[in-house]
């Protein structure tokens, strides 16, 4: 049985950032395997436009900071704005929104951020590394991540060394990125911690090197087995664990379906993860394919994130990206989603949490001077800017209001139908300060 | 799972409010006359280089690089003494009406940020795992529906102790342009069972609601001469300040002062936020003063964990357990309170506590607001330090 429209809109609301009506109609007509197969067909590993150009520079030495330290400050802050405006037209201008979703998923889970690393060129070269792993193997990307540069200084590996272990990376590991909180003893951090030692930056490539005088070569005691272990072994050892593919399940159905994960569908769908040797891409096409995420119960029933609303509402008005670079960065720090800079190493906790009193006032004054920005232009009064809109000169009045409703909202309006005798940004103004536009 | 993953902030039982004119009027008990001020210290403060053990010379075995010397301390007592930065607070401390908790932790202590600041918001042990804030658990709806809210957030967008089912919890940067765009949002009706929906609709309504009561008291509320600092923190104490000097009623407002998580470089930057911290404090007294309101408030910080004795290789410290905590105001009885953890008796590399954090809970409880604690906090005595 094919889709149908409520379903393939809240698929492409879920795993991007929500579709135009074409898309919605192509996708409505494909069958649940088949639309979550042609998402991860499109799926990328690098981006699709190129990252800034200082992407691989070298940092400067201590001499060089000291040297000039304004103008370095000035250019660290300059290059962040770039990178994260950068993203922000990646996700905007992407043909495949999966993968940006996804990157951004891994981005809140493997943690760093700007305000520790304080360089931009490391950060840059982590979102790309979360790219290209994004629907990969995850057995990789933990492989990948723990060598990261980025990672070890915003973990602090940089001071974990033999006899001065350093626990940060070791603690956070376990807790927030394999395990998760109750499934280990401190005794395993401190364990996990000496095998890490060594890990570090080059400071003068700003890559990763083994430092073999600063590694710990004793015996390890971690999760039950004994030798002694480096880094890389207790990578493994946790990805023996089925718990890790349970937690990290745990993550991607709160991130693409809902906030309260479904333990019996956990348990189906970490099976495919390990099952698979850890490879995400079908782990997530079992999960945007169930009947669970289909139920339709779900739709409307996640809060949309800020990126979610700033990038899908200047998708599905096609405005362009303002060029002033932080005047989206600024936007999306007030909502309380500054890309690049989460606030902690948990990542942002989402959900009920994006919005308070606060946050829906700034969503709302967001919202109105985009639609503002969208529609003074046009003309023509409420229906006639609609039917071009929707690219449905074919629709009467009352069908292109109908069809503008199901396209923007998940659900039934909460304040009822707009009046349609009104200009086309006031109409639009009526349906996205609706609560039910902050849903997806 | 975390309280955080299912955390229902700002949540607002459908209850009957009284119109602002109403609520003007009607009477406010305790709770809507004395304001707990939370002052959030966030990432960890290094607890040994607050209060300083300048006697001890094990304190400047561990930390060679960290120690401040004995004489830039500013003894508070034969064995202890504030950091330097924390100058602007000695005039209130000499006044009496600074309170200085020593070795304030709890049993078993968890060293993960998020874990910990969790214990130290709900309250609970630390193999126990609470949804609700301790603050949200404190008293009923009743017995703040006439207020404009149960807590007030300022220049944060986490409620912490506050996060609760019911609780009326407000956040906010600026006073004036919250009701501005309160004003804009559409009420609607609460039914649905679609969760996340239910959240959106109730934030609408307390806004509305919210938005009115705030403009009726800070209509006409006369504007403070005292001078804050131009700091994260200075910027944040000056809005609670105005809020209290104009009366709005809510028991609890909070702030946060972030940066504390000084693994590395602690020299350059721990000195800089406790200066942040004097100096805002020192400030806000004096415009509470000034307001009149000084008896009326009780200030408090709050950390996650203080830090480990020993510094590390990076010229910093890494998380560790007990610390002092501070409670300023004009009921407060100054002095020393709790006990100093020793550094010859260290559990691990860690400080012992010897005030469980649950103790300056139950006494705001029941010595500032005249409460009964509830089941978790009752087992907890007052620390004697608030005069009633």
């Amino acid at each position: 049985m094919s889709l149908g429209f409520d379903n393939a809109r809240h698929l492409l609301s879920r795993a991007g950032f929500g579709g135009d009506l074409k898309t919605i109609e192509r996708y409505a007509a494909a069958r649940p395997e088949e639309a979550a197969r042609a998402l991860l067909r499109g799926v990328r590993v690098t981006s699709s436009r190129p990252l800034p150009g200082w992407v691989n520079q070298a940092a400067p030495s201590r001499k060089e900071r000291r040297a000039n330290r304004k103008a370095f400050q000035k250019k660290r802050r300059n290059q962040a704005a770039e990178l994260k405006h950068w993203w922000y037209q990646e996700m905007i201008a992407t043909p495949s929104p999966l993968t940006e979703r996804m990157t951004l998923f891994w981005h809140n889970h493997f943690t760093s951020s700007l305000r520790k690393v304080r360089f931009p060129p490391l950060m840059a070269r982590q979102n790309a590394l979360l790219r290209r792993h994004a629907l990969g193997s995850f057995r990789d990307l933990l492989h990948a991540i723990a060598r990261d540069p980025a990672m070890i200084v915003y973990l602090d590996g940089q001071t974990n060394r033999k006899r001065k272990p350093n626990e940060n990376f070791a603690r956070e590991l376990l807790e927030l990125f394999t395990l998760g909180e109750g499934h280990y003893s401190e005794r395993d951090i401190k364990e996990a911690a000496r095998a890490f030692t060594g890990w570090r930056v080059d400071r003068k490539t700003g890559r990763f090197e083994e430092a073999p005088r600063r590694h710990d070569g004793g015996v390890k005691t971690f999760l039950g087995r004994t030798g002694r272990f480096k880094g890389g072994d207790v990578l493994d050892i946790l990805l023996e664990q089925p718990r890790t593919a349970e937690y990290i399940t745990t993550r991607l159905w709160r991130a693409l379906v809902s906030s309260e994960p479904d333990p019996t569908e956990i348990k189906r769908l970490a099976a495919v993860l390990r099952g698979s040797n850890y490879a995400i891409a079908p782990t997530v096409e079992a999960m945007l394919s169930s009947k669970a995420f289909f139920a339709p119960e779900r739709r409307g029933a996640m809060i949309k994130s800020p990126v979610d609303l700033v990038v899908g509402t200047l998708r599905a008005f096609k405005l362009p990206l303002p060029s002033e670079e932080r005047y989206v960065i600024r936007i999306g720090r007030r909502l309380g989603q500054d890309l690049f800079d989460p606030p902690n190493v948990k990542g942002w906790p989402g959900h009920e949490a994006w919005i308070t009193t606060h946050t829906l006032l700034l969503r709302h004054r967001q919202l109105t001077q985009f639609v503002r920005g969208a529609f003074d232009k046009l003309p023509d009064h409420g229906p006639e800017a609609l039917k071009k809109w929707l690219g449905r000169p074919d629709l009467d009045a009352a069908g292109a209001l109908e069809m503008t409703t199901r396209v923007l909202l998940p659900i039934a309006p909460v304040h009822g139908a707009p009046n349609p005798n009104v200009t086309p940004s006031r109409l639009l103004g009526h349906l996205v300060l609706d609560p039910a536009y902050q849903l997806k | 799972m975390h309280r955080r993953d299912f955390l229902k902030a700002a949540g607002l039982a459908s209850i009957t409010l009284l119109s602002p004119a109403q609520a003007l009027g009607a009477p406010r008990g305790r709770l809507g006359n004395r304001t707990l001020v939370l002052v959030e210290l966030q990432g960890g403060n290094d607890g040994l280089n607050t209060l300083i053990p300048f006697a001890d010379p094990r304190y400047y075995a561990l930390r060679p690089r960290l120690a401040v010397e004995r004489d830039q301390v500013l003894q508070v007592s034969g064995e202890l003494g504030l950091h330097p930065a924390l100058k602007p607070l000695m005039s209130l401390w000499e006044r009496e009406q600074v309170a200085i908790v020593a070795g304030v932790g709890y049993p078993n202590p968890n060293r993960s940020h998020f874990r910990s600041i969790e214990i130290w918001e709900t309250a609970s042990n630390s193999d126990q795992v609470l949804g609700d804030g301790w603050l949200a658990r404190a008293w009923g709806e009743k017995q703040t529906r006439n207020l404009v809210a149960d807590g007030i957030v300022v220049g944060d967008s986490d409620a912490g102790p506050l996060i609760g089912e019911g609780g009326r919890t407000v956040l906010m940067d600026e006073p004036r342009q919250f009701i501005n765009q309160a004003r804009r949002v559409r009420s609607a009706s609460l039914k649905t069972d679609n969760p996340a929906l239910k959240h959106i609709l109730s934030v609408h309504q307390d806004l509305e609601q919210t938005a009115d009561r705030l403009e009726s008291y800070l209509k006409g509320a006369p504007a403070l001469r005292t001078r804050f600092p131009n700091t994260q923190l200075g910027r944040k104490l000056s809005v609670v300040a105005r809020l209290v000097a104009a009366d709005v009623p809510a028991p609890v407002m909070k702030v946060a002062l972030r940066g504390f998580d000084t693994h590395a470089r602690q020299h350059q930057s721990h000195p800089k936020l406790l200066g942040q911290l004097g100096d805002a404090l020192a400030a806000f007294q004096k415009a509470m003063v000034e307001a009149g309101r000084w008896n009326e408030v009780l200030v408090m910080t709050y950390s996650e964990f203080g830090r480990r004795p020993a510094q590390n290789a990076s010229g910093g410290t890494d998380h560790g357990t007990a610390a002092p905590h501070f409670v300023l105001g004009g009921r407060v009885r100054g002095g020393l309170y709790g006990h100093q953890p020793s550094l010859s008796d260290l559990q691990g590399d860690d400080l012992k506590h010897h005030v469980d954090f649950r103790q300056m809970y139950a006494t705001a409880i029941r010595d500032w607001w005249g409460l009964k604690p509830n089941a978790a906090l009752s087992p907890f005595k007052s620390l004697g330090y608030v005069k009633g």
